[in-house]
């Protein structure tokens, strides 16, 4: 038997351990700390090994130059990412920026674009949320309008992930009232890039106004759809990213549990602290399964993708936050330490947690989608 | 949940052979009118099904244990051929062990892995027809959690042996011809080691059986009181001494074979209810309200996330691969989920919750629901054992210091 949904093949599982290894050596904690500490967040010398063993373009049809692959094998490769911590571009220009594209260009916009997110060149970002925060549609405000035979945009993006290094941005617009996605570049007239001090130090972010700057329209305006199912993919990113974070925050514990020894045991062997190891496991058993489905409907079942989407961001985001806050009280005072990691995997848990959309927010998606009427 | 896993054409064909047999098995319309959703003429089917007959008819055919040897009444299967069975039977609301739960799967495995053969012979066939209903007499007032701590006694006289002590929490006693017994026939061992199995009679004047009577005010359950009952030497399953070893099995089949199935006398009958997610979204009311559909919401999440995950367990013993930890963990879990859920439909249902007319069923129903979710965290192994084992067996942490570790039974302190 071969692919049986919830079980990764042999290839997939050779995929997994290979990107474990790789970023054992190329994201390990000093390294981490190095990135988080520098103003770019990431090594281009390591961005363009991951491209030369093809992970920006596992997921993009080999038309336009990645290799064709599924979500379930990106799923694996941010779930090894998301327990390393990996400070890079990648879930910006590759769940963002290549699957906006996909769901919104022409096939021309396609071929341009794409092969340079799939060799490493381009890292497009996607500018969406503005001030308010929201991350539902009727959160754009940033207007496009056409003159002179083009499109200028004014207004402003905040929280846009990788904004400062991004290649290209990506910004979602009102045009004539309905949605559009823009392509702009970062250089052009009008464009006013902010860093922003972020909770999460390996994921770098920016506020970026427009003043009527030039901007090229993606596929048509009215792309409503484009913009959910992207939305939707995110989630589903997001929450395989979570589930490797989770995992690590297990282990961590798991291992100090058993070494640690206090009252002349060790801390493992109290049920105190053995439940708690105990509850970590099983929720993340859950998100796992939550994390694998949403990458299967991603990569297999559009139709049922909105609901696995919400529901493993929800689910996964919230267990990793346990897991991350468990972590440290298990690690009791050197968890609280600016030198031990613990608290680099809570940062990054509360802050996946709130981006696109909080649980609250995708536990009413949820309600929605699954027609909880009164 | 869309997840599916394709039959290979061996299994489609073993699933196809044991519809066209089930279907000459039940009334006429059944499968037609559940196809079509139509309530009614389910019901009229219904009405013409007797249990009691189809469970000796499916036990008969050895599809009510595919995994038992043929000569002893079964087909001598694949476990896959166990999971096609249970798959058409829930998707037709057929009862798949019906009365007999206990023996088809826990004491039929038992005995085939540690009985003699004569005892294979004589018991086998009609646990699996139900002619001969089974229950297990383990749990004790004394021992809850550390069932090896049991006292039972069992005291040989001659080629008898005497049991004298209470057993507790025992379903089906009231209707079984023969109980598993675990009983101390050691007391100067340690507690492991001291303990014999035994099939003991439960229609015996020295059996009684007195219907315990539960949180809800039902009784599912009976307290079982052996005043010195006596038990034929040809009884005693596997060595003396070597009970817990045997225990141990019927504790295995009772997680593997059992996980996630009822023994409350309606799951008995078959004829199950509608789909059990869309009754309680209905009986919901305010659901435009922001809290009650966060919490609907979750549930639904926390719901999925289980079911995901008993599918990937079983995809992977499908594959071949060892059981995992998603037995006990979804057994936590579940427990802990269906406290949380049944309490929330209370407080959504507000009042009406707490007083209603006698006729309203839906109310007792919910109230009852609410009750009952109590026992899930402690029966089948408490959450507290269960985490243990989760953190002790999957993640690999030390064990509790053990106070009775090698010391004589006897001298163990008790509550």
């Amino acid at each position: 038997m071969t692919n049986v949904p919830g079980i990764f093949t042999a290839e997939q599982q050779e995929l997994r351990s290979l990107a474990r290894r790789f970023l054992e050596e190329n994201s390990s904690s000093p390294q981490v700390r190095s990135l988080a500490e520098g103003a770019e967040g990431f090594d281009e010398g390591i961005w363009k090994q991951m491209a030369e063993l093809g992970w920006q373009g596992i997921a993009i049809p080999e038309e336009y130059g990645g290799s064709g692959y599924t979500f379930t094998e990106l799923g694996v490769l941010l779930e090894e990412m998301g327990r390393a911590l990996l400070p890079a571009p990648f879930f910006s220009s590759v769940v963002l920026g290549a699957n906006a594209i996909l769901n919104v260009a022409t096939d021309a916009q396609k071929k341009d674009i794409l092969p340079g997110i799939a060799d490493g060149s381009a890292r497009p970002t996607l500018a969406f949320v503005e001030d308010a925060g929201r991350w539902d549609q009727a959160g754009i405000g940033l207007e496009a309008s056409e003159s002179k035979g083009g499109y200028q945009l004014t207004g402003h993006k905040n929280y846009v992930i990788d904004g400062q290094t991004a290649t290209h941005l990506i910004v979602t617009a009102r045009l004539d009232g309905k949605v559009a996605f823009f392509l702009v570049d970062p250089a052009a007239d009008g464009v006013t890039k902010t860093s922003l001090e972020t909770l999460d130090p390996t994921r770098k972010q920016a506020r970026i106004a427009f003043e009527g700057t030039p901007a090229t329209l993606l596929g048509d305006a009215g792309a409503e759809d484009a913009l959910t199912k992207t939305l939707d993919q995110a989630a589903v990113g997001l929450a395989a990213e979570s589930v490797g974070g989770a995992q690590w925050c297990l282990d961590t514990a798991t291992e100090h549990a058993k070494t640690r020894v206090q009252f002349g045991r060790p801390i493992g062997s109290f049920q105190a602290v053995k439940h708690r190891c105990a509850e970590m496991l099983i929720e993340i058993e859950m998100a796992k399964s939550a994390a694998y489905y949403a990458a299967w409907a991603a990569a297999e079942d559009e139709q049922e993708l909105p609901v696995a989407g919400s529901l493993a961001k929800a689910y996964c985001s919230e267990a990793f936050f346990h897991a991350a806050g468990t972590n440290i009280q298990v690690l009791g005072g050197i968890g609280f330490t600016w030198e031990h990691d613990a608290h680099l995997y809570f940062r990054r848990a509360k802050s996946s947690e709130i981006f696109f959309g909080g649980d609250d927010y995708h536990r009413e998606l949820i309600a929605d989608r699954t027609g909880v009427t009164a | 949940m869309r997840w599916r896993i394709e039959d290979t054409p061996e299994q489609a064909e073993f699933r196809k052979e044991f519809l066209a047999w089930v279907t000459k098995n039940i009334p006429a319309g059944w499968a037609e009118a559940l196809e079509a959703g139509d309530e009614e003429k389910f019901a009229k089917a219904y009405s013409e099904f007797n249990v009691m007959e189809w469970n000796s008819v499916i036990g008969g055919a050895g599809y009510a244990a595919p995994l038992w040897p043929k000569e002893y009444g079964g087909l001598s299967g694949e476990v896959w051929m166990q999971n096609v069975v249970r798959e058409e039977l829930a998707r037709l609301r057929l009862p798949l062990f019906g009365i007999n739960i206990l023996g088809i799967g826990l004491a039929g495995p038992t005995l085939i892995q540690h009985a003699s053969d004569e005892q294979k012979k004589r018991y086998l066939p009609k646990i699996l027809t139900s002619d001969e209903v089974w229950c297990q007499l383990f749990s004790e007032p004394g021992a809850g959690s550390d069932l090896a701590s049991l006292s039972t006694r069992a005291e040989k006289d001659g080629d008898e042996w005497v049991v004298k002590g209470q057993k507790v929490w025992t379903s089906i006693a009231e209707w079984a011809k023969f109980g598993m017994l675990v009983a101390r026939t050691d007391p100067s061992l340690p507690k492991h080691e001291g303990l014999t199995y035994f099939i003991c009679p439960m229609k015996d004047d020295n059996v009684e059986v007195r219907p315990l009577k539960q949180i809800t005010g039902a009784s599912e359950f009976n307290e079982v009181y052996l005043n010195e009952v006596r038990i034929p030497d040809s009884q005693r399953v596997g060595e003396v001494g070597q009970g817990w070893e045997i225990a141990r099995t019927t504790l295995m089949n009772e997680r593997v074979a059992l996980s996630g199935l009822s023994t409350s006398p309606e799951s008995f009958l078959g004829g199950a209810r509608k789909d059990p997610w869309k009754t309680f979204v209905e009986s919901v009311p305010n659901k435009s309200d922001t809290l009650v559909r966060q919490n609907v919401a979750r549930f639904f999440i926390e719901r999925e996330a289980k079911e995901m995950t008993s599918f990937r367990a079983a995809a992977a013993r499908r594959m071949g691969e060892q059981p995992g930890p998603e037995g006990a963990a979804g057994k936590v879990f579940n427990a802990d989920m269906n406290q949380r859920q049944t309490s929330f439909a209370m407080n959504a249902a507000g009042p009406a919750a707490i007083a209603w007319h006698p006729d309203d069923k839906l109310a007792d129903g919910r109230a009852r629901a609410f009750l009952r979710a109590r026992g899930y965290s402690i029966e089948g192994g408490t959450t507290e054992i269960l985490k243990n084992q989760l953190a002790e067996r999957i993640l690999g942490l030390p064990r509790d210091p053990q106070a009775d570790k090698g010391v004589p039974w006897k001298d163990i302190k008790r509550s």
